[in-house]
């Protein structure tokens, strides 16, 4: 059923495109995490190109930016013997590391249900959980969704793309310092009556630069090297304190 | 002052980390104690990944515990040789200690069991010590007290005797021994420098002076946390240069006044602060553990 669903999708956008494009601009193509990378705000802005007169239907903008997808296991704590202990956990297949949702009014009113889980847009749709026959493994996802939310890492916000004269559209989306390496997944979708008219993705590559890509490299693929590294840092700051302290003191 | 952690991958406020560095490096002065048992939970609480932690902590204590050694070598209050039965002990009980770390990580409860380890030991050592150095207190105060002389037990029947002039002993190199083994066995699971183990094991059951104990744990516990760093740092890669060095510049400061100010206090004085500390980090812990805690759930990355 989703195969066919996803299948009739492919088949229609073409035919619709055509009416309707999306023209995209990103405010910047890859973010670069420095020393003092304190998270960073992606503008997404674009324009929609129409080769004909507006078609009938109410227009909504949906702009996704989903970072890079990770097996996770989420732990469930209960009371054994007195004391709070993990007792059961759940893999999560994929889920991504972060995951922002923005849309130009609220999610239900510019997007059909088949049409969300067609694309798996909202925040739920987007945590895949596949292979997981434990009983009570939505309350894991649901618990692994508001962890996440709570941090920043996932978000929802609706109503913050703005859409000016049925044509140009933009929007803001902050990305938390506690970001993971990776290409991140932007995806834009146009609809019409909550049907999905045109979709536009792009990749933004989140990498560590500079000193901290030299140390993160030099860790992996020359770890005594490193460790002897930190160790000579450890000593040589132990020492010079010392002697610090000595020369005070006289 | 925010800064990236390329290891950790987290984003941290650098002033909050040498403070912290500061405060317990005092403290590992003091003592002569690493602050790991401090640090390590401490670090847990402003957001750095448990594995992390724990393995930067490692390379942190180097920094702090050689600072503070040298404050004590330039007092001769370093039992070398002492130090270095306790290290061939510790040596090995650290890489016993890395195996029974992943053997409890297979089975998934390794933040259980660190804690509870926790809890015991800083229990029964910081009950141990708080009211032995109330005793202590309490005697000296009354005046004309005997002072009573280090009886003999079992210990001092043990083969193998060995001399050691510093701290005036003449007794079994297994005691020492096995006491590095145990410490070098919790060093790496409980993500510490052993020292508030050492401290009190040294001076209940080896009877070595108060004097020379601290010196000789740091000096232990320098190479103990070395070998462990490496371990970490080429099988975990979970070692955070940066992390490790922010603490590092506080705490090497931290360790240098902190031995200054032990100087001048009087060692059951500085045994009852200790004493309480521990019971302190050990109530902090097992109140954790007891009470219903507001999220059930937590993520765990990784299959």
């Amino acid at each position: 059923m989703l195969r066919l669903l996803s299948l009739l999708a492919l088949l229609a956008t073409p035919a619709l495109a055509q009416q309707e494009e999306i023209v995209l601009g990103l405010s910047q193509n890859a973010v670069s995490i420095t020393a003092t990378f304190e998270g960073s705000d992606i503008l997404v802005f674009g324009a929609i190109r129409r080769e004909s007169p507006q078609p009938l239907g109410d227009l909504g903008v949906i702009v996704t930016v989903a970072g890079p997808d990770v097996p996770t296991t989420v732990f469930r704590k209960e009371r054994r013997f007195g004391i709070w202990v993990n007792v059961d956990d759940v893999v999560i297949q994929s889920a991504p590391s972060f995951y922002a949702v923005a849309t130009s009014a609220p999610l239900t009113k510019i997007l059909r249900a088949s049409e969300d889980l067609t694309n798996r847009i909202s925040i739920p749709l987007a945590v895949h959980q596949i292979g997981t026959n434990v009983l009570d493994s939505r309350s894991f996802a649901r618990a692994l969704m508001r962890i996440r939310e709570e941090n920043r890492l996932y978000q929802t916000l609706e109503g913050t793309v703005d859409v000016a004269r049925d044509t140009l559209f933009n929007t803001s989306i902050a990305m938390p310092a506690n970001l993971t390496e990776g290409s991140y997944v932007a995806r834009i979708f146009l609809t019409r009556d909550g049907n999905v008219v045109d979709t536009y993705t792009t990749t933004i590559p989140v990498r560590k630069v500079g000193l901290e890509r030299w140390l993160y490299n030099l860790s992996r693929e020359n770890a005594v090297l490193y460790g002897l590294m930190s160790l000579a840092i450890a000593i040589a700051a132990g020492w010079l304190a010392s002697a610090a302290f000595g020369l005070l003191r006289r | 002052m925010q800064i990236y952690l390329p290891i950790a991958e987290v984003s941290v406020n650098a002033f909050l980390l040498l403070g912290l560095g500061g405060i317990v490096g005092i403290l590992s002065g003091m003592f002569g104690v690493g602050g790991g048992f401090l640090m390590t939970p401490l670090l847990f609480f402003i957001g750095i990944p448990p594995a992390v932690a724990v393995a930067t902590e490692a390379n942190q204590i180097v920094a702090s515990s050689f600072s503070g050694v040298l404050a004590h070598l330039k007092r001769k209050t370093v039992d070398l040789r002492m130090g270095c039965v306790l290290l061939v002990g510790g040596l090995f009980g650290a890489a016993l200690g890395v195996v029974v770390f992943n053997y409890l990580r297979s089975l998934g409860q390794v933040d259980l069991l660190v804690k509870l380890s926790y809890v015991v030991f800083l229990g029964i050592i910081g009950a141990l010590m708080f009211v032995e150095s109330l005793n202590a207190i309490r005697k000296s105060r009354k005046p004309g007290a005997k002072i009573t002389r280090r009886k003999h037990n079992w210990i001092h029947n043990l083969p193998f005797k060995m001399k050691f002039r510093v701290s005036g002993l003449y007794i079994s190199v297994i005691p020492p021994l096995i006491v590095g083994l145990l410490v070098g066995i919790l060093a790496a699971i409980m993500g510490v420098g052993g020292g508030f183990i050492m401290v009190p094991a040294m001076i209940y059951l080896l009877g070595m002076p108060t004097k020379v104990v601290v010196g000789t744990s740091l000096f232990q516990i320098i190479f103990v946390t070395a070998f462990t760093t490496m371990l970490h740092a080429t099988t975990n890669y979970t070692v955070d240069i940066v992390l490790a060095v922010l603490l590092l510049v506080g705490g090497v400061i931290g360790a240098q006044i902190g031995t200054r100010i032990g100087v001048k206090m009087k060692a059951e004085q500085l045994r009852i602060l200790l004493a309480i500390m521990v019971l302190a980090v050990c109530f902090k812990l097992a109140f954790d553990l007891l009470v219903e805690p507001a999220e059930l759930y937590s993520i765990g990355l990784g299959e």
